[in-house]
């Protein structure tokens, strides 16, 4: 039985308290700072964060300053999964024992390399396992802390600095790595995408995923637009982030114990005739800046498919189970 | 141990129970009259039996503590830095290929300054992959700003980590500490080990939290990112903290002798009064050392032997108080540094000892025991008989490998 969640309704439900001070070093329009800023808004004081080795990290963390007005640590790229589980069970054991009386909740707020890649181990482990902890990602599709290196977050044909587009190699030739099935595979209580502009979802994802973690983990999966990584400028971040959802490249949906609800607007999006064209998102990156029409139509191609595999998943999922 | 002793012991209601336990189960029984809160395990032999007594433990209701079934080494250690940054009193054990997993973690929870405590059973490191015991992996950990402490009994394993919790979490250290024993020699011989008076325990390793945590109310950010202006202070934080541990260490040793009348020292010689030669061991060979001695001395060659028990901070002062007259010095390591001017990882730090406060005793580096070929008390007579028969500065030349055998000669 979930708790009662208060959902946010519009910008004035969500706090003003700061808990991600200004002054860091990211870059203008950092995708990745506004995720873990609307993060903390929805999440509160009372709160842990883990947070693996990234451009988080580097840019809140350098000593003698910090930008964490919640407890914050940082231990190594791939084991935020694992930090956070013992974090947890020390809250769990010393609430236990009585020597520390304490209703902290335990925050991973890690990127998609530490996440895709060289975390997955540790994740699969936190959430095979049922550790009461809200693992958020924040996507910005390559490991830009390094300099724009390909991750199992980058899409394909995008061009990094590890798969370059070249005459042979066209940029990234494999697909992105469909996390959030992985996720969902552990059969944990909830799990999620949202998007930094769709910020009043993201709050409310984040609210709801920590009123089920007395029942087990909870993952969101938050796109986050690295304006130096993908090739545009600053003052378009939200804009692309938004073009992302509504031409079906990045659907928000949910995954409720075991049922999968499509969010809107992407319901909507699910008719391909309402999209966008996904050329405008693409080209508006230079990532994306050798990609033939043609590549565009496979891409187009992979969407289709991977928005009728989850429509398939939405619509079984509002069927009555047979063995109830 | 005199059965007086044993008396007074019983007497002073010191002593719980006696039982027969390995030190595998010595260190388990340990962490658990610790009070451990957070337990990760992973199993890898020769250390599993260890967590699978925690588990039991826990299963039965022995002990309150959170058990984290790991799904890696890695994730053991960094679930415990996790543990312990937010306040717990924690505790696993490895072995071989898992330490050598944990690696970049050990260097991250000593610089964090968190007091986790870590039992180590050695092992041979692989290829070719042994399960045996060798000291090979322990020997990697000596840069890495642990405390380690090495067993020689699985008493003494019960011992030196009820010492740990309070060297670790003393103030002036707050270091990781890892208490090594042999693997197989030790942790899976049984052996007689006195449990103390749970109370007894509590009050010499009390469950302080005057140190920094993760706590919502007073928040702090922990694992900063140091640039090259503040790095070299950060980490000369942790080198003074490894250098006051000794002081914190010989405390806590003479507290633990009067509390539970025992008689620990950093280093622990035998026959050394009259010596010319000593021979310099560590770990679960001490009684096949001390055996070789006594044959020795059968046969008229003035031998000692001294063994270690602290190798992190290197007991220097003890152990050139006890070597200074020596004619020579003969170190049996079980691990070794291919390549090195002394092949011996023990040996090396002896031989840096001695030169750093001017002695220039002759160092004998021999290297023994690597995938738990046995070590016999013959072998170490014979190496006491050598070092008697030959000049010192020959021996020194090249590190000596006994019991390997050698190319065409299948003896």
């Amino acid at each position: 039985m979930a708790m009662k969640v208060k959902l946010a309704k519009s910008f004035f439900d969500i706090t003003r308290e700061e808990y991600l001070a200004p002054g860091h070093t990211a870059c203008p329009a950092c995708g990745a700072l506004l995720t873990a800023r609307l993060v903390l808004k929805a999440a509160g004081p009372d709160v842990i964060v883990v947070n693996p080795t990234g451009c988080l990290e580097v840019t809140t963390t350098i000593y003698p300053y910090t930008a964490w007005g919640v407890p914050y640590i940082h231990v190594a790229f791939e084991n935020a999964g694992a930090v956070a589980s013992g974090i947890e069970a020390a809250i769990k054991s010393l609430n236990k024992n009585g020597s520390l009386k304490r209703n902290t909740k335990v925050l991973v707020i890690a990127g998609d390399g530490g996440t895709y890649d060289i975390g997955l181990q540790a994740l699969s482990g936190m959430l095979e396992r049922g550790h009461g902890v809200l693992y958020v990602l924040y996507d910005n599709e390559a490991y830009m802390n390094t300099g724009i290196q390909r991750s199992g977050g980058t899409p394909k044909f995008a061009r990094t600095t590890t798969m370059p587009a070249g005459t042979v190699i066209r940029g990234k030739i494999e697909k992105k790595k469909d996390i959030m099935s992985i996720v969902m595979a552990h059969h944990i209580p909830y799990a999620a995408t949202a998007n930094v502009a769709f910020p009043i979802d993201l709050v409310n994802k984040v609210r709801k995923a920590l009123s089920y973690l007395n029942e087990g983990p909870a993952f969101i999966h938050v796109l986050a637009p690295c304006p130096p990584g993908w090739g545009f400028s600053d003052e378009k971040m939200i804009e692309i982030a938004r073009l992302a959802t509504e031409t079906g490249y990045f659907p928000l949906y949910e995954w409720d114990r075991d049922r999968l609800i499509i969010n809107p607007p992407s319901d909507m999006y699910m008719d391909k005739r309402l999209r966008k064209s996904l050329r405008e998102f693409v080209k508006a990156q230079s990532r994306w800046s050798h990609v033939t029409d043609e590549e565009i139509k496979g891409l187009e191609k992979d969407i289709d498919d991977f928005l009728n595999y989850l429509w398939r998943l939405s619509m079984g999922s509002g069927v009555p189970t047979p063995y109830a | 141990m005199s059965l007086t002793v044993i008396k007074s012991r019983i007497g002073r209601e010191i002593i719980r129970d006696r039982v027969a336990i390995t030190s595998n189960y010595a260190a388990a029984y340990a962490a658990k009259d610790a009070e451990v809160d957070v337990v990760a395990a992973y199993p890898i032999t020769p250390q599993t039996p260890a967590v699978e007594k925690m588990a039991e433990f826990i299963a039965n209701g022995e002990l309150s503590a959170e058990y984290i079934p790991v799904e890696s080494e890695h994730s053991a250690l960094s679930a415990l830095i996790g543990a312990s940054a937010a306040g717990a009193r924690v505790f696993t054990a490895t072995s071989s290929q898992g330490l050598l997993y944990m690696f970049e973690l050990l260097y991250i929870a000593s610089g964090l300054r968190l007091p986790i405590v870590m039992g180590l059973a050695t092992r041979a490191v692989s290829a070719p992959i042994s399960i045996h015991g060798d000291y090979q992996d322990f020997a990697a950990t000596r840069d890495s700003g642990w405390v380690i402490m090495i067993a020689s009994s699985a008493q003494e394993v019960y011992d030196s980590i009820i010492m740990a919790y309070r060297i670790a979490e003393d103030n002036r250290v707050l270091l990781p500490v890892m208490v090594s024993y042999d693997g197989f020699l030790m942790s899976h011989t049984t052996e007689p080990v006195e449990l103390y008076d749970a109370d007894t325990i509590r009050g010499f390793a009390p469950k302080r939290l005057n140190r920094p945590i993760l706590d919502s109310s007073k928040p702090i950010t922990m694992g900063a990112m140091a640039v090259p202006e503040w790095y070299y202070e950060i980490k000369y934080q942790l080198i003074e903290a490894m250098h006051n541990s000794m002081g914190v260490i010989r405390e806590v040793h003479d507290a633990f002798n009067r509390t539970f009348s025992r008689n620990y020292r950093l280093v622990e010689g035998y026959m050394l009064d009259d010596a010319d030669y000593a021979v310099i061991a560590y770990g679960g060979i001490w009684g096949n050392v001390k055996r070789a001695v006594n044959e020795a001395r059968k046969r008229g060659i003035k031998a000692g032997a001294l063994r270690l028990r602290l190798f992190r901070p290197f007991p220097t002062d003890e152990l050139i108080e006890m070597i200074s007259d020596m004619k020579t010095v003969a170190v049996i390591d079980r691990a070794v540094s291919p390549g090195a001017a002394i092949e011996g990882p023990v040996a090396m730090e002896v031989a840096t000892a001695l030169h750093s406060r001017g002695l220039s005793t002759p160092v004998v580096s021999v290297v023994h025991g690597l995938g738990q070929r046995t070590v016999y008390s013959r072998d170490v007579a014979k190496l006491i008989k050598i070092i008697n028969d030959s000049q010192p500065w020959d021996l020194t030349k090249s590190t000596m490998y006994m019991g390997v055998r050698e190319y065409g000669n299948e003896g």
